[in-house]
């Protein structure tokens, strides 16, 4: 990389970042194919033996599939032979998975299993005996489950999942996932904009009560109320919280912010939470490099999975989740959440137009960076949401995988 | 065929359609029963039984809140739709209601002019009679992807 950092350190972000087809590049190699965990799937989503799903790591199409004895595995959706996709449905059940091109057959763990007319017909034909198509099969990766959560990575340096999640975040992540879950559905927000401005967004603490009225109006979550964000020891994860306990000041109207203007609701019953965790937190947003957002906002579960598309787009894969045992009401409160959320959501809908924004502002700027210095230069833990430390944490992380 | 019906039927759609691309959206919840319920959903979420809505609302309270949170606390980018409506299916179910299915297309053209295709998929309605208002509007959507955000009502 021909780049250089700003001389300020972790309170700026050279916009470079989000435009450069070498960073792109690099990224793929060094961070998504790298000593990284990402995302592929609930282990809900996969309940039966022999059921599948197609994802991606980065720009790799992968498989993850159930054997038969019920062990998790994920490997590269590309055939040893001709590199076609072995697996082309969203999700299902199989036997075996073969390639349609020349039915080169694969396993449940990814392994060649057939190669079709291998020994030729009648003598004739078929491959040398010490032909190694093996040598070609597709990259496998190492899958690890925690509390209903996969991820898979493709390199052998990754260190064990909970470590690599580390002590900070871990138990902000089991608060939520303390049983097994149900899948409520699923859509793609596809948003126009590099994948690092989504992450950007996530962890900005800042941001949310700014932008999105809807939050600051009905008090779900004003910078005045209780809360903090923990940021893991490397800066790569992070997880930001908001307590239920309702803020009655008027910081943003004496402060005159647009995000105070009058406006109220008709029919609540859409904000109504019950305290299902039972510690008192209205929303909790936690994320772990590179690409995976846990969200409890009230009653609405979901996990996001940030996919990168090209320098200027971002698939965002929702899966929004209840759990087993809901009982009926509780599953029509998470319905009628489901309206707060997901391209259509009073508050998430806004997060995809800003961030498009930024790719559109920046267009002629490369050299110049963004200002983020909320909170100072530290990056770590703390009781404050009037701060960008997260911010700064994931470039931390960002410029340790890209050596820049 | 009740041709009376499904003429009736078909400008109902129409109507709706005008009133959303012609930007009078306080007149949205106007196009339902006190009751009505609203819900767009995908082709997909459909197929698998998975019951979560992309935009859900219950009662015309519901709906108006919808449209006051556009117009008043959401952000985006200005931008209008063109709705297309075709192939409108109507069966009478009793003297007090009708099913409708109907194929419909949205086109999205934001300020600077830029135009594409949006959206498409499939109306799935129960109306009340004689009032001729949605009781049930379902939209489900062919495609799981949803460009950027969904903020008019499809």
């Amino acid at each position: 990389m021909q780049r250089s950092w700003p001389a300020e350190g972790a309170t700026r972000v050279p916009y470079w970042v989000y435009q450069d087809d070498d960073i792109y590049r690099e990224e793929q190699r060094r961070i998504f194919r790298g000593p990284t965990w990402n995302y592929l799937c609930l282990e809900a989503e996969l309940p039966e033996p022999g059921s599948y799903l197609t994802t991606f790591v980065g720009d790799m199409p992968v498989v993850v599939a159930r054997d038969k004895q019920g062990a998790l595995h994920a490997f590269e959706n590309r055939c040893a032979h001709r590199g076609a996709l072995i697996v082309m449905h969203a999700r299902g059940r199989a036997e075996r998975f073969s390639c349609i091109y020349h039915n080169w057959t694969y396993d449940h763990a990814g392994n060649l299993t057939s190669v079709a007319f291998r020994k030729g017909i009648a003598g004739k034909g078929g491959m040398p005996a010490d032909a190694q198509p093996e040598s070609q099969a597709p990259k496998k990766l190492r899958v690890e489950s925690i509390h209903g959560l996969v991820f898979g990575t493709l390199s052998n340096a990754t260190p064990p999942l909970a470590e690599y999640i580390g002590p900070q975040i871990l138990p902000r992540l089991k608060r939520v996932m303390v049983k097994p879950l149900k899948v409520l559905g699923t859509y793609t927000q596809v948003l126009p904009n590099n994948w690092k401005l989504y992450m950007d967004n996530v962890k900005d603490t800042y941001h949310a009560s700014l932008l999105h009225l809807f939050f600051t109006r009905f008090r779900i979550n004003r910078l005045t109320q209780k809360g903090g964000v923990f940021v893991s020891a490397d800066g790569a994860h992070h997880c930001a919280y908001t307590e239920i306990v309702e803020d009655r000041g008027d910081a943003y109207e004496a402060g005159g912010m647009r995000s105070a203007n009058e406006f109220a609701l008709e029919n609540p019953e859409l904000l109504e939470q019950v305290d299902e965790l039972g510690d008192n937190v209205s929303i909790q947003i936690l994320s772990l490099f590179p690409g995976f957002v846990l969200h409890q906002i009230r009653n609405s579960l979901a996990a996001r999975q940030v996919v990168p598309k090209g320098i200027g787009r971002t698939e965002l894969n929702w899966t929004l989740f209840g759990f087993a045992d809901d009982d009926e009401a509780m599953l029509r409160r998470r319905l009628l959440q489901a309206n707060l959320v997901g391209p259509a959501g009073y508050i998430s809908m806004e997060d995809g137009a800003a961030t498009g924004f930024v790719q559109r502002g920046i267009a002629a700027s490369p050299e110049r960076a963004s200002v983020i210095e909320m909170g100072g230069a530290t990056i770590g833990s703390g009781d404050s949401r009037v701060t960008e430390t997260a911010v700064r944490g994931l470039w931390k992380a960002w410029r340790s995988y890209m050596s820049i | 065929m009740d041709a009376a019906l499904q003429l009736a039927v078909e400008a109902l759609h129409a109507r709706y359609a005008h009133a959303l691309d012609s930007d009078e959206l306080e007149r949205w919840p106007e196009f339902f029963t006190a009751k009505g319920r609203y819900r767009v959903t995908t082709a997909e979420n459909e197929a698998r039984g998975l019951p979560l809505p992309v935009l859900y609302a219950e009662g015309q309270a519901m709906l108006r809140d919808r449209i006051a949170s556009l117009r008043h606390a959401n952000i985006y980018e200005p931008q209008r739709y063109r709705h297309m409506v075709s192939g409108v299916l109507v069966e009478q179910e009793s003297a007090g209601s009708v099913k409708s299915i109907a194929s419909f297309l949205v086109i999205r053209i934001m300020e600077n002019g830029d135009t594409q295709l949006f959206a498409s998929g499939r109306y799935v309605d129960r109306i009340a009679l004689p009032q001729l208002r949605y009781e049930e509007r379902v939209v489900i959507c062919d495609s799981r992807r949803f460009d950027t955000l969904l903020a008019i009502p499809l």
